[in-house]
């Protein structure tokens, strides 16, 4: 009610049903005192298939008395709970208190399922079937939307099952992701190439850095110009977990394999982010998920399912 | 113009005037007779039967569990050796269809069998009306210690009479509740005054109907708030069994002393002793033909042979007959032919098909569940070795009482290759979440959806069952 600037409508809604709540009372007050004539077969001259007839048979008083309780119970409601326009009733009750208590129940009734784990290193909690089931629960309702419910990403969403991080894959590491979340950017680097003849040389020098076909001689021009990409993927291109720069050494293509994808991605650049989650999901609920992504890439050492 | 008066007369013209009734009235209490005949013993058998099953049931094992069991918590339905999810909701939509068939079918046969002799109301009813006689005594006892003041012989009977009332309709929730949750479980709990909130709220909710519609509401119950009596007429036709009194033989009535046969004081049987009327729990007077009030229970029979046969008159005055029986004066025999029309069949027919159906379907059911869902997150990617993933989400059910260990296979594409290819492990009447990968080589399928089938072996049995799911290739 709070979108309107007066307090009509919200008057409006309150008067109606109060009036409605006083009709009732009214039409059963006068049907009390109401008193009729009973016809001589005591029907109401309707008559269905022949031969069936409708009795005209008074109601049982104690089915008043629920009408009666009805209306008592219905004025009650409207003094207690939200209802009447924009009243609020005297219990100060709304859905979002109701919601906030639940999830604040909940969580206290958590909280011994969690406090096992709080002492528990990661490497512990992976090899844990009860945490498995947790972290794997968590995972599907936050992190599968992007990462898929196998955790092997897709095209711009990172794998997480394998032993490539863009930036750690230590515990430690992937805590942080989780709860800060990651900004990767790569900034169009296609003025500081060169010409376009020197971005697509660049990009097949990329691309015999993990030994994919590629133009040997375009990428041995490219390797000079390679230069302005070291500061963040590094010598060779191997990646720097720090920054968040790709090792563009491997097999793993995030953005997107071959030549075109990669000359795309040069003049383009990309912005790339990971949600932080440290709002959504609590310290507990985190350890648990970095327990669990951790876990699916030291599969060896983590617990199975 | 001359003032025209109108004159003031009684409001209240007296009886035989068309006196003015209101729109609503209060309910008069009814007080019936004790009654014993063939009608009464059936419905003490049904009585007992009907409650013996009610609150011996959750009480029985099998295999280690509770053999009737409908565990909402965990959301599984263990019926005998069953195991039931939600997902078999159409065993229940059939048991249903099959009740409701049964009900049509007895009562086009003979009536409100249900009413008179099944139903919880009329059941629980006849069980408290029992303690009531036993505490207050017969009818006329009853009637002359609701008038007299009170006193303490009277607040001792009441009491007792509520107290055995309450323990009876609390055991009646407690057993209700016990259909849900282990009653075992739930047995002890009580004993350690550790019921959870929800367990104690419904034991008291059903307890409390109980106490109410059975002591209290009675009649009420199915005069005013039951359908079935208000359609029934859609089942009844002309050689439908049902109580009625014959006023062929009866009219006209008169009271007469025992001795003389009354054709020759002019006179039909009915010796107008009111006692029909006296023992019926619906307080009507089936004299009047066929009422809605009528639940079909035949006290009235069983109490009008009493008499009949006191009088030296046949019995069946008032008794289980068809309209067109009476009228025509058919025998048992003509009676029983009439039974066979194609109403009868017809029902008969559905009925055993959707049996045989219901019951063919529970035998050769497939002891596994599956569901494929296409994972939301990915279209599809391109995997090591230049082949082409899609994932899905297979929830596993596992329907039997032992751990499971399901191999997923698929079929519907050239080179189709499944991961994990090794047999998932399903807890016993668990269901399981598996992420699943299927693979194809790139370029071996062309741009779209295309159909293929999971199909999921469990083990041990060989049971298998098999989904349909679209594999996605991107342009």
């Amino acid at each position: 009610m709070s979108d309107f600037i007066s307090r009509f409508w919200s008057n409006y809604v309150a008067v109606i049903s109060l009036l409605s709540i006083l009709g009732c009372v009214i039409l059963l007050w006068l049907t009390a005192r109401k008193r009729v004539a009973p016809s001589a077969d005591n029907t109401t001259g309707h008559v269905w298939d022949g031969d069936l007839r409708e009795a005209n048979n008074p109601l049982p008083m104690w089915w008043v008395g629920l009408f009666v309780l009805t209306i008592v119970f219905g004025l009650g409601y409207l003094a207690v709970f939200p209802g009447l326009g924009s009243f609020r009733g005297q219990s100060d009750w709304t859905s979002r208190g109701e919601y906030e208590a639940e999830v604040a129940k909940a969580t206290q009734q958590l909280a011994p399922v969690y406090a096992k784990y709080t002492a528990m290193p990661v490497e512990e909690i992976a090899r844990d079937p009860q945490a498995h089931a947790i972290g794997e629960r968590l995972f599907m309702g936050n992190c599968a939307q992007c990462h898929g419910s196998d955790a092997r990403g897709s095209k711009g969403f990172p794998d997480l099952t394998d032993k490539d991080w863009l930036y750690g894959g230590t515990p430690e590491r992937i805590t942080e992701s989780i709860t800060k979340g990651r900004v990767g950017v790569m900034p169009p680097m296609a003025a500081a190439v060169g010409t376009s003849d020197d971005v697509k040389n660049v990009a097949n020098y990329v691309l015999s850095l993990s030994g994919e076909p590629h133009d040997s001689v375009r990428a041995g021009l490219g390797k000079s110009k390679f230069t302005v990409c070291v500061a963040c993927h590094g010598v060779g291109g191997v990646g720097n977990q720090t920054l968040g720069a790709p090792n563009l050494s491997d097999k793993i293509w995030l953005h997107g394999y071959g030549e075109a994808a990669i000359i795309q991605m040069i003049n383009s650049g990309k912005r790339n982010e990971m949600p932080a989650q440290e709002r959504r999901l609590t310290e507990a609920q985190i350890r648990m998920v970095a327990s669990y992504v951790w876990g699916l890439s030291n599969s060896t050492a983590a617990a199975k399912p | 113009m001359t003032r025209k008066i109108i004159p003031i007369a009684s409001s209240n013209p007296g009886a035989g005037g068309g006196e003015e009734v209101g729109l609503y009235e209060a309910t008069k209490k009814i007080y019936p007779r004790s009654v014993c005949g063939m009608f009464a013993r059936w419905r003490w058998a049904m009585v007992l039967l009907t409650q013996l099953v009610f609150y011996g049931m959750p009480w029985v094992e099998w295999g280690g569990r509770q053999m009737v069991l409908f565990d909402l918590a965990a959301r599984r339905f263990y019926i005998f050796g069953l195991v039931l999810y939600p997902q078999d909701l159409i065993y229940l939509s059939g048991l249903l269809v099959i009740s409701a068939l049964s009900l049509f079918l007895f009562t086009t046969v003979a009536g409100r069998l249900w009413c008179g002799y099944a139903c919880p109301q009329t059941v629980y009813t006849e069980i408290f009306m029992w303690v009531e006689q036993r505490i207050e005594g017969n009818r006329v006892a009853r009637m002359r210690l609701d008038t007299e003041p009170m006193s303490l012989e009277k607040l001792v009977k009441k009491w007792f009479k509520h107290i055995v009332w309450i323990g009876i309709a609390m055991w009646t929730g407690f057993t209700f509740v016990g259909y849900f949750t282990s009653i075992r479980e739930l047995g002890m709990a009580f004993l350690q005054t550790q019921m959870g909130s929800w367990e104690v709220f419904w034991v008291f909710f059903y307890g409390f109907a109980t106490y109410g519609n059975a002591g209290f509401m009675r009649e009420q119950v199915c005069k005013y708030m039951c359908p079935y009596a208000r359609f029934q007429s859609a089942m009844f036709d002309g050689d439908t069994l049902i109580v009625t009194y014959d006023p062929g033989r009866g009219e006209p009535r008169a009271p007469r002393r025992k001795g003389p046969d009354p054709r020759t004081m002019a006179l039909g049987d009915c010796i107008d002793c009111g006692l029909c009327v006296q023992v019926c729990p619906t307080g009507i007077d089936i004299r009047k033909g066929l009422q809605y009030e009528c639940i079909g229970c035949g006290v009235c029979a069983d109490a009008c042979d009493t008499v009949m046969q006191k009088m030296a008159y046949a019995p069946g005055l008032i008794r289980y007959d068809t309209q067109n029986g009476m009228e025509a004066g058919w025998s048992r025999r003509q009676l029983l032919r009439r039974v066979l029309r194609p109403r009868v069949l017809v029902y008969t027919a559905i009925l055993a098909l959707l049996v045989a159906a219901l019951l063919a379907s529970l035998v050769m059911r497939t002891p596994l569940k599956v569901d494929v869902v296409r994972d939301r997150a990915s279209l599809a990617r391109i995997a090591e070795g230049g082949r082409l993933e899609n994932v899905y989400r297979l929830q596993i059910m596992n329907a039997t009482e032992q751990p499971q260990q399901y191999l997923i296979a698929a079929s519907g594409l050239d080179g189709l290759s499944v991961s994990p290819d090794q047999p998932v492990g399903v807890e016993a009447a668990q269901s399981r979440w598996v992420a699943v990968r299927l693979q194809v080589p790139y370029g071996s399928a062309p741009p779209g959806s295309h159909t293929v089938h999971f199909s999921i072996r469990e083990e041990g049995s060989g049971a298998q069952v098999s989904e349909k799911a679209a594999f996605l290739v991107p342009r």
